[in-house]
């Protein structure tokens, strides 16, 4: 297993985010993780970023133990995370967004002499390019539509080529034609990269995921393949009660 | 903490709403249309330059004596700019490690007669960057990342602190500080107030200046931008944020230690004020009022802040620091970016750092 997060509790004050839940998803698997409003995805996949430390519980990915990782560390091991709010640095370029992305890992020899700025031009481009954002290069990322920053967020978060991607609400305040570029986008990643996707939009999860968790009150209500869930009634009731 | 450290800047540097972001982002790109491709930046520091050669040839002997004072101060700032407007660490005790330099350059020369240019310099540049390392390590290389509160309080702790400790310790000269301090010298020539004194710090300031510009267009720079943006965002990336905090800051106490011993030779004297809150107050108001986050905006703030307030004590001797207090407060009220800012679009000060930005600017 790629990534194994089990028994994972989180309490806030007097609040129980988390009782319990976890988590798993294999190499090049597409996981949706789904549930009510304050289900607890949110929690879940910031205490798998490292964004969050659970109070109780164990986070493994790539068979070592991460839960006292911080988020450099979670990032240099091969994690890689989209923020539900787009956090896209808005005065600079596209092109430096995707490059502050790209030399993460570059030594500070390396960045205070430049060394590695005309190695990565080519893949900065490829990586706008493949988004559909290389003829904006040069704009600055605030004169972006929303749609177009949440892809260019999705861009930076690969850029490091992960082995897991987190994406919080990747399609939130998009359009029904963003939407559909957006799943465009993200399955040639299937190759290299595996996905945890939390997303209110159920079309867009079964359209894109091989697996899906369901939680519902910080535990784990069923895990499954998509058809599994589709026809596992208490699933189906949590949705019938909110709506 | 995700945006605590924006939410600083922006009380400081006054009301950068969102929208109104845009609306300079957007009055940036259509200045920059306008301007072709053209830079502004190299020409404002072009003029700043070919002013502070002719300076001295056109001013009075007093004039110069103060202008090299203000170079000086000008030295100091850019360390506290390197800081606060590349990396967005608020540091509030930037005096702590000019004036630390200048207590030691002091003692150097006064209880060991080593006075040469080649010593007093490096070993206040290593006073200053030392001083910065400790404190530096300190506040910023924790685990996790310091909150902007902790690091503005510590830096500003630290500056009271060494400034009530120097007023209290005999050895130092207590409130008096150290009078007299014997001139810079080189072999047998001594380094008097006067042009000689001005172009040597002149020369020092842009070797400075070119080095931060390096630096600050390096894809260093390009971290530091991150960082000062939004810190949590870099980290999960992979950038060990706090290391690089460290080094900025580290960098920022060197120069500051140059600029102090600079200082300490210059004016013959060191006391307790060089080390303390007000010296840090005053070089974050010739950054704000100059325009943060350009090198060259640091040195126009402190020129005109320094200018306008040996003007106003001579015309208007009573009321001065008033009238100076209420312009600081209307620059950083309406100019947020500094006086820079009109001459400046968003988008050439924040610049480009990719292997394609040539490219770009030779593109019509």
């Amino acid at each position: 297993m790629l990534l194994e997060a089990a028994g994972i509790k989180k309490v806030f004050g007097k609040l129980t985010a988390l009782d319990g839940a976890a988590l798993t998803v294999g190499e090049n698997e597409f996981h949706g993780l789904i549930g009510p409003n304050g289900s607890g995805k949110s929690t879940l996949m910031k205490c798998i970023a490292g964004a969050e430390v659970p109070t109780q519980g164990r986070v493994s990915f790539v068979n070592a133990d991460i839960t006292a990782f911080t988020p450099t560390e979670r990032a240099r091991a091969g994690m890689s995370l989209k923020f539900q709010i787009t956090s896209v640095l808005p005065s600079l370029t596209l092109y430096d967004n995707i490059l502050l992305a790209l030399q993460a890992q570059s030594s500070l020899f390396d960045l205070v002499f430049s060394r590695t700025r005309g190695a990565l031009h080519d893949q900065v481009m490829a990586m706008l390019t493949q988004f559909r954002l290389a003829d904006r290069a040069f704009d600055a990322a605030a004169a972006l539509s929303h749609g177009q920053q949440q892809w260019l967020e999705i861009a930076m978060a690969l850029a490091g080529k992960p082995k897991l991607l987190l994406l919080d609400e990747p399609t939130g305040g998009m359009s029904l034609e963003e939407r559909r570029v957006t799943g465009e986008l993200l399955q040639p990643i299937k190759k290299h990269c595996s996905l945890v996707i939390v997303e209110h939009d159920l079309d867009f999860i079964r359209d894109i995921c091989d697996r899906l968790t369901v939680l519902d009150q910080g535990k784990v209500l069923a895990s499954g393949t998509v058809s599994e869930i589709q026809a596992n009634t208490s699933v189906q009731e949590i949705y019938l009660r909110r709506a | 903490m995700p945006k605590s450290m924006s939410v600083v800047r922006e009380a400081i540097a006054g009301d950068e709403a969102d929208d109104a972001m845009a609306e300079r982002v957007a009055t940036g790109q259509a200045r920059d249309q306008v301007k072709a491709g053209r830079k502004v930046l190299p020409i404002v520091e072009g003029v700043v330059l070919i002013a502070a050669l002719v300076a001295p040839l056109v001013l009075q002997d007093y004039l110069t004596v103060f202008a090299t004072r203000v170079i000086i101060l000008a030295l100091f700032a850019l360390s506290f700019d390197l800081v606060w407007g590349y990396a967005g660490i608020m540091s509030f005790g930037q005096a702590l490690f000019f004036g630390s330099a200048g207590y030691g350059v002091a003692l150097l020369a006064r209880d060991l007669d080593i006075t040469n240019i080649f010593l007093v310099l490096p070993a206040g540049t290593l006073i200053g960057l030392a001083f910065a390392l400790l404190l530096g390590g300190f506040l910023l290389l924790g685990r996790h990342p310091s909150s902007v509160i902790f690091v503005s309080l510590g830096t500003l702790t630290g500056s009271y602190a060494a400034d009530r400790l120097a007023r209290g310790w005999y050895y130092l000269g207590g409130q008096n500080g150290i009078p007299s301090i014997a001139p810079m010298s080189l072999g047998g020539y001594e380094f008097t107030e006067g042009p000689a004194f001005y172009y040597l710090v002149l020369g020092i300031l842009v070797v400075v200046y070119l080095l931060c510009r390096f630096l600050v267009r390096s894809q260093f720079g390009l971290a530091l931008a991150g960082l000062r943006e939004n810190e949590q965002r870099i980290a999960f990336f992979g950038y060990k944020a706090q290391h690089l905090k460290a080094i900025i800051f580290a960098i920022g106490g060197a120069i500051a230690g140059l600029a102090g011993s600079l200082y300490a030779f210059h004016e013959g004297f060191v006391w307790p004020n060089m080390v303390g809150v007000v010296v840090s107050t005053q070089v974050v108001l010739y950054v704000l009022f100059g325009g943060s986050g350009t090198l060259i905006g640091a040195v126009i703030g402190t020129v005109i802040v320094e200018g306008v307030s040996f003007w106003l004590s001579d015309n208007y001797r009573d009321i001065w620091p008033i009238i100076l207090g209420l312009l600081l407060l209307l620059v950083i009220l309406f100019r947020p970016l500094g006086l820079i800012s009109f001459v400046l679009g968003e988008r050439e000060r924040v610049g480009s750092f990719g292997a394609a930005r040539k490219e770009k600017r030779n593109a019509p």
